[in-house]
């Protein structure tokens, strides 16, 4: 595993059609060296699992503006727990009130970012994280 | 416009201006090497005549109300009646919505705009399984005429008018609304408002499309050819750049794509054997304003003699109604931050006043809490004030087109007239608009121009207040925020089931199948189907499967 690159599935869940966040962060990630799947709109969290495991991704980044978030954060870790693949780091963005996000850290989201974040952190961030997760494999 | 002998002095004063200048800025720099619009055009130290030497007044401008209409569609326009506002408004339940819609009425809005939730938007009724999570979440939920009928409980619709944003189910909801004005005893020809119906834009920015482009412009022009015998007071499309705008396009862009989309439902129109004079009086379109205050006031005047000309040379339309180019603007949600929220109180007056400034015929102001959440009536009440502050406290609306005359309004406008005109060459050649976006190429260029965006703020080279300058250790205290009640979904669907059971379902499905059979046969005029369909009190996800099962759906082309 180590030197592979970062590979990492950009996700629009649910109905929701705001996918300017969502390309920008999936360009920048893949400026920065990492493997992208952007999904396109309109996917079922079965569907975002399956890429995710089929592509052996290291995390999955849901992006929401919908205000559905909670619904389907929660969705995704539970599929990811049944096909024995909890190990995927799970992060996203969108309009997400404060308050919700220690509710998405609890039930396992690993990073909520906000408008207005710089895709620099983002990246430095999903490095970070990936880096530990190959680590602990090791 | 301007003498030879005067440009020649002018000139002659211009250089002398630029040995000033050179001094000045070897002793002080100016703050950047090139000065650019937000849209990257750019942007000249001082304007003057010579900008726009070519410039024929009554051939370029004309009087407010007279082609190309440069200064308006009205000869009097805000000295007439100030801009309708409207405050684009819904969430969860139909009852809730509508005491929203009365709120909003009672403090002075002119006119209502409906929000409905995205599996709404989507033809789904609430118990479909994609609906979960979504239900009541960015609009209202409405399944079928009987939560449209709670919708506008007690809202006469003879002294209102609605726009409805809602697109690819645009003729069922519209059904819906003439439905409810026939129980209030007021007839089609006396509804006025808007649909958005703009199913183009949804492939390119906003995505709550559902059939593919052929059906798709069928429903439209279907759409057209009804309102124009039955409903004619009613806007049947509001061709939409607001959502290119959104999805990171330049201004230049939005106009250009935005009329693109016009001539294509122009074309399609014509096509269908319609005529130009007749349906070209109720489209509409919508804006956004954005943050660039005087490259937005250009814009709206660019894009309305734009438009003009099209209509009149293009399409050979002599109607002046339908060369008229009327528009709503919501200011941009896209310039809103997260971080110090108070701030966007003052970003929304700003691009609120370049609408105003621009002659927009209706105005929607963010409310400031947008970044966060649905706005809470404390908000919205906020961005209500605002346009009211500017229509009758600033005295902006006291003359038409205050900024006409001006080197720079004047030389921009043209500027980004010319500019939009060049897109609209590469997308006729590409084959028209649809097969643009087909190839991706309309999302590219958007999502190139979001992306540069993106890295300029990141670089420091565009600033952000508040976000990546003037950050405050301290927020304040986090603003008050609007949360839909989780319960709305399991009552909607409680309500659906009962209406399934309660309904004459052997009427419903009579309609369906004769639904069924016009969407088979392109002779026939969907909408009074549909009508009756709605009357039957047939649920929307009911109306739009029948379509989904006869014209297939939409698969979006993912470009990154």
């Amino acid at each position: 595993m180590e030197g592979r690159k970062i590979r990492v599935i950009i996700a629009k869940p649910g109905l929701d059609g705001h996918d300017r966040g969502a390309k920008v962060v999936a360009r920048a990630l893949r400026d920065a060296g990492m493997e992208v799947i952007y999904t396109g709109l309109r996917q079922a969290p079965e569907q975002i699992v399956e890429t995710a495991i089929q592509e052996d991704a290291d995390a999955i980044g849901l992006s929401i503006l919908s205000g559905a978030h909670e619904y389907y954060f929660r969705r995704v870790i539970e599929l990811l727990k049944e096909k024995n693949a909890a190990d995927i780091i799970v992060f996203g963005g969108g309009v997400i009130p404060e308050e919700d996000v220690s509710t998405l850290l609890n039930m396992g989201v690993k990073a909520v970012f906000g408008p207005g974040t710089s895709t620099k952190d983002i990246i430095e961030w999903l490095k970070g994280a990936v880096g530990s997760r190959r680590f602990a494999e090791v | 416009m301007f003498k030879d002998d005067e440009l020649k002095r002018i000139a002659k004063a211009r250089a002398q201006y630029d040995e000033v200048v050179k001094k000045t800025i070897a002793r002080r720099p100016e703050r950047k090497e090139t000065f650019t619009t937000i849209s990257g055009t750019p942007v000249d130290r001082a304007y003057t005549p010579e900008h726009i030497k070519d410039m024929d007044y009554l051939r370029d401008l004309n009087f407010p109300g007279e082609y190309p209409f440069t200064r308006g569609v009205q000869p009097t326009l805000y000295r007439g009646r100030l801009w309708t506002m409207r405050q684009y408004a819904g969430f969860g339940t139909a009852e809730e919505s509508n005491r929203r819609y009365r709120y909003l009425l009672e403090q002075g809005q002119t006119g209502l705009s409906v929000a409905f939730d995205l599996p709404t938007q989507i033809g789904y009724d609430s118990d479909f399984p994609l609906a979960q999570g979504e239900v009541g979440k960015v609009g209202v939920a409405i399944d079928s005429l009987e939560d449209m009928e709670c919708l506008f409980e007690g809202i006469p619709l003879d002294k209102v008018s609605t726009s409805m944003t809602i697109n690819a189910p645009a003729a069922i909801l519209l059904a819906m609304y003439i439905a409810v004005g026939e129980k209030q005893g007021v007839s089609a020809e006396q509804l006025s408002g808007t649909i958005q119906n703009d199913i183009l834009k949804e492939y390119i920015a906003r995505g709550t499309y559902i059939f593919p482009p052929t059906p798709s412009m069928r429903l439209i022009v279907d759409t057209f050819a009804f309102c124009s015998e039955y409903v004619p007071k009613w806007n049947t499309i509001s061709i939409s750049g607001y959502h290119i705008r959104e999805a990171g396009s330049t201004a230049i862009q939005e106009v250009a794509f935005t009329l693109a989309d016009g001539i294509a439902y122009v074309d399609a129109a014509v096509k269908a054997g319609l005529d130009p004079n007749v349906f070209g009086e109720r489209l509409s379109f919508f804006f956004n304003s954005h943050n660039d205050f005087l490259e937005e006031v250009a814009k709206f005047r660019a894009a309305r003699r734009l438009w003009a000309k099209i209509m009149k040379d293009r399409f050979g339309v002599t109607n002046p109604r339908a060369q008229m180019l009327r528009f709503h603007t919501q200011t941009a949600g896209c310039t809103l931050t997260a971080q110090q929220p108070e701030n966007n109180i003052v970003r929304v007056a700003l691009q609120a006043m370049a609408a105003v400034l621009g002659g927009t015929q209706s105005l929607h102001t963010n409310s400031f809490d947008e970044a966060l959440a649905l706005p809470t009536e404390r908000s919205v009440r906020i961005a209500l004030r605002t346009q009211q502050v500017i229509g009758y406290e600033s005295g902006v609306a006291n003359t038409v087109d205050p900024l006409a005359g001006s080197y720079y309004i004047e030389w921009l406008t043209n500027e980004i007239e010319r500019q939009a005109q060049e897109y609209i060459k590469k997308i006729d050649d590409l084959g028209g608009m649809v097969v643009a976006i087909e190839k991706g190429y309309v999302q590219q260029q958007i999502q190139d121009a979001a992306y540069s965006y993106q890295r300029a703020v990141e670089e420091g080279e565009q600033i952000v207040v508040g976000v990546n300058k003037f950050q405050a250790a301290e927020e304040g205290e986090r603003p008050e925020i609007l949360r839909v009640d989780p319960k709305v979904a399991e009552e909607q669907i409680k309500k659906l089931k009962a209406l399934r059971t309660r309904r004459d379902n052997l009427r419903v499905k009579e309609t369906l199948e004769l639904l069924r059979e016009a969407a088979r046969d392109s002779s026939i005029n969907l909408v009074p189907r549909i009508l009756d369909a709605v009357k039957a009190y047939a649920t929307e996800g009911e109306i739009c499967g029948v379509l989904r099962e006869e014209f297939g759906e939409y698969r979006e082309s993912v470009v990154l």
